[in-house]
């Protein structure tokens, strides 16, 4: 890390030679604002912690008991050439495998045990579904849980504010799967005399174009009940944390002097209150990207949805060892990555946290 | 125990001292308690589970849970017999339901128990440390903080084998202390500020005394509020790992119970009694732990009372 702050601190024009250099720790911040050394440190940080997942998924395997090839091999039949090869890979000194590892993480040359096919390519093709079911219920999940959280924040102790916290309570202590297969039952398969209105799992009946819009359509249909499903859980969290904020907010003396001034009580909220507590509720949504992971693989096993949970269902069934270990690695750098994002996204909201 | 009877309420002895202080502050803690309504519920219904689990073995004899053994007809709704009806080997639901508790109560108890001591530990160390060591504790923190996880803890049950209550116990404590640990040094770092830490070091106390004799006092509240809030993510866990298949088939957790009904069809067949009761037993649960957590967290921190 101060490699690359160096590196990005001599750009700028050298000073003239003459005072004495500054000490060593504040060398990386020479020539940067606070805004640059903020971003450089968290980018560091991601780094290192994308490091460990290195480590954790290469060593982790490692440790497994028993033969590993026949663990990565399970079932299939692989020609003893092949056989050779992986034995002679897994036979090298570890720590020179773990650096050819470090070299190209995603060069997995064990093909999956189950689909008799490369990870990459299997873990490839499913990422699209999962990003449309989990962004939709994010974005739903966000906009309908900062709602609740600022009603029921803003009149706190109100009748609105018991019935929420406590549905909100209620939703948070709910495991996501068992939720969808409640909402499967009633709405899907049907029960207690209601008929099946959706369908009971999948991304697309058979045989629709996926492309036309009423493949499009039909997708949008396939995808009610998962969502509805994700939303009502992460919701929860989110209606919590921004209730608790606004709350936290409520005796600012900013807040006084606005009502002072004669501005409307909903003006005071939209304009002064919300703003600020929306800050913590912001960082929450991005910091437990790893929670909403869980509730993909659940949700779409329940719902087979064609997804990253569901393959990583089928993997884990097996278990099929190397698509695990790939499906891990880039659950990891996707919550580490959407976590640097967050983390600068606020230091541009909110100057404050770059000092 | 002489010279407590000869002045009453006024104990002699440092330890005697402390131990009154003590019963004091957890009396003065109960009343508080007491008064919140949420808590209370949250109390009473652990206090039902808690029954239902010790007396499963009473109320519902092994054989009942038992596949080859079982009586009922398959899959069948409630009835006078079978009050939440049959799973598809024709056990009683009711019987599942009960012993379930015990391994959910169990797994989530002890995998608290682990990831208290970790987080504890972690926690203080890092924040008493200032050197190398307590910034590797920290960034280590963050790491673990930062990785997902349900699929950290799939591979790590895929590698320590699974299918066994011990191994979901183990996965869900190595992975969940994280959090109690930031939690736990922010508050080591307060403490360690105050002047007391800095008399006991004048008087030459090494580190080790320092942080169980000073800090852990003073950080107890905290973790035992966290506690509480650990236990119903545990069980939570505990329930998502059996449902994907990860727990002890021979031990029907709620969690497995529902893996079973998923993977036999029951949403197909539309056994909403199959499914409904163990997910119903999760969220009572759950819901008790994390509001005996909130009432507690507000006993120890008072600036929280006013919400």
């Amino acid at each position: 890390m101060s490699l690359i702050q160096d590196v990005a601190g001599s750009g700028g024009p050298d000073p003239i030679p003459g005072p004495p250099p500054l000490p060593r720790k504040e060398k990386g911040s020479r020539g940067l604002s606070p805004g640059a050394t903020f971003a450089l440190r968290k980018t560091g940080a991601a780094l290192g912690t994308l490091f460990f997942v290195l480590v954790v998924n290469f060593f982790l395997f490692r440790l497994l008991p028993g033969d590993p090839i026949g663990m990565y091999t399970r079932g299939r039949n692989v020609p003893p050439e092949q056989l050779a090869e992986l034995r002679a890979e897994l036979n090298r000194p570890v720590l020179e495998q773990f650096l050819t590892y470090l070299r190209n993480p995603f060069a997995s040359t064990i093909d999956s045990a189950q689909f008799n096919r490369p990870v990459w390519e299997l873990v490839t093709e499913r990422i699209w579904p999962t990003l449309l079911l989990v962004g939709t219920a994010i974005v739903l999940a966000s906009i309908i849980g900062v709602w609740i959280g600022i009603k029921a924040g803003w009149k706190r102790g109100k009748s609105f504010d018991k019935v929420s916290t406590g549905v909100t309570l209620t939703l948070y202590s709910m495991p996501e799967f068992w939720l969808g297969m409640i909402l499967l039952i009633i709405f899907g398969v049907g029960a207690f005399g209601l008929p099946g209105m959706f369908p009971i799992g999948g991304i697309s009946s058979p045989g629709v174009d996926t492309s036309s819009l009423a493949g499009w359509l039909d997708v949008a249909w396939h995808m009610v009940l998962p969502v509805t499903t994700l939303t009502l859980v992460y919701l929860a969290e989110y209606a919590l944390v921004m209730r608790s904020s606004l709350v936290d907010e409520m005796d600012e003396d900013y807040l006084t002097t606005a009502r002072a001034k004669g501005l409307m009580d909903r003006l005071v909220r939209r304009r002064h209150a919300v703003p600020n507590a929306l800050l913590p509720t912001v960082t929450l949504i991005f910091l437990n990207l790893g929670f909403t992971v869980s509730g993909a693989i659940t949700v779409e096993t329940v719902f087979s949805w064609p997804g990253l949970g569901l393959l990583s269902y089928e993997a884990l069934r097996g278990p099929d060892v190397a698509l695990l270990q790939a499906i891990f690695l880039l659950f990891s750098i996707g919550v580490v990555l959407a976590n640097l994002v967050a983390d600068l996204l606020y230091a541009v909201i909110d100057p404050r946290v770059r000092s | 125990m002489a010279s407590d009877q000869q002045t009453p309420g006024r104990p002699q002895g440092r330890r005697a001292i402390a131990r009154a202080r003590r019963r004091e502050a957890l009396g003065r803690g109960w009343r508080q308690f007491r008064t919140h309504r949420g808590g209370m519920a949250g109390l009473g219904i652990l206090v039902f589970f808690t029954l239902v689990a010790l007396l499963a073995p009473v109320l519902f004899p092994p054989e009942t849970i038992s596949v080859t053994q079982a009586t009922g007809e398959l899959l069948a709704p409630p009835s006078a017999e079978y009050w939440l009806g049959t799973d598809d080997s024709g056990r009683s639901m009711l019987a599942l339901l009960a012993w379930g508790a015990r391994v959910s109560l169990t797994v989530g108890i002890a995998a608290t128990l682990i990831s208290m001591v970790i987080g504890t530990s972690v926690g203080i160390a890092s924040g008493h440390y200032t050197g190398f060591g307590g910034a590797t504790l920290q960034r280590l923190t963050d790491w673990v903080l930062v990785i997902p996880f349900l699929p950290l803890a799939i591979v790590l049950a895929t590698v320590l084998g699974g299918g066994s209550t011990l191994t979901i116990i183990v996965v869900i404590g190595v992975t969940s202390w994280a959090g109690t640990a930031r939690l736990i040094r922010a508050q080591t770092l307060s403490v360690e500020g105050r002047p007391y830490l800095e008399r006991s070091r004048a008087l030459g106390s090494g580190n080790w005394h320092q942080m169980t004799r000073h800090v852990l006092p003073n950080v107890f509240p905290l973790v035992l509020t966290n506690t509480t809030l650990t236990v119903a993510i545990a069980i939570l866990s505990e329930t998502t790992l059996s449902f994907l298949g990860l727990g002890d088939p021979l031990r029907p957790s709620w969690g497995s119970t529902l893996d079973q009904a998923f993977s036999n069809g029951a949403v197909s067949a539309g056994a909403w009694w199959y499914i409904g009761p163990p997910g119903l037993c999760v969220v009572l649960v759950v819901l008790s732990f994390t509001m005996i957590g909130r009432a507690l967290e507000q006993i120890v921190n008072p600036r929280l009372g006013r919400q």
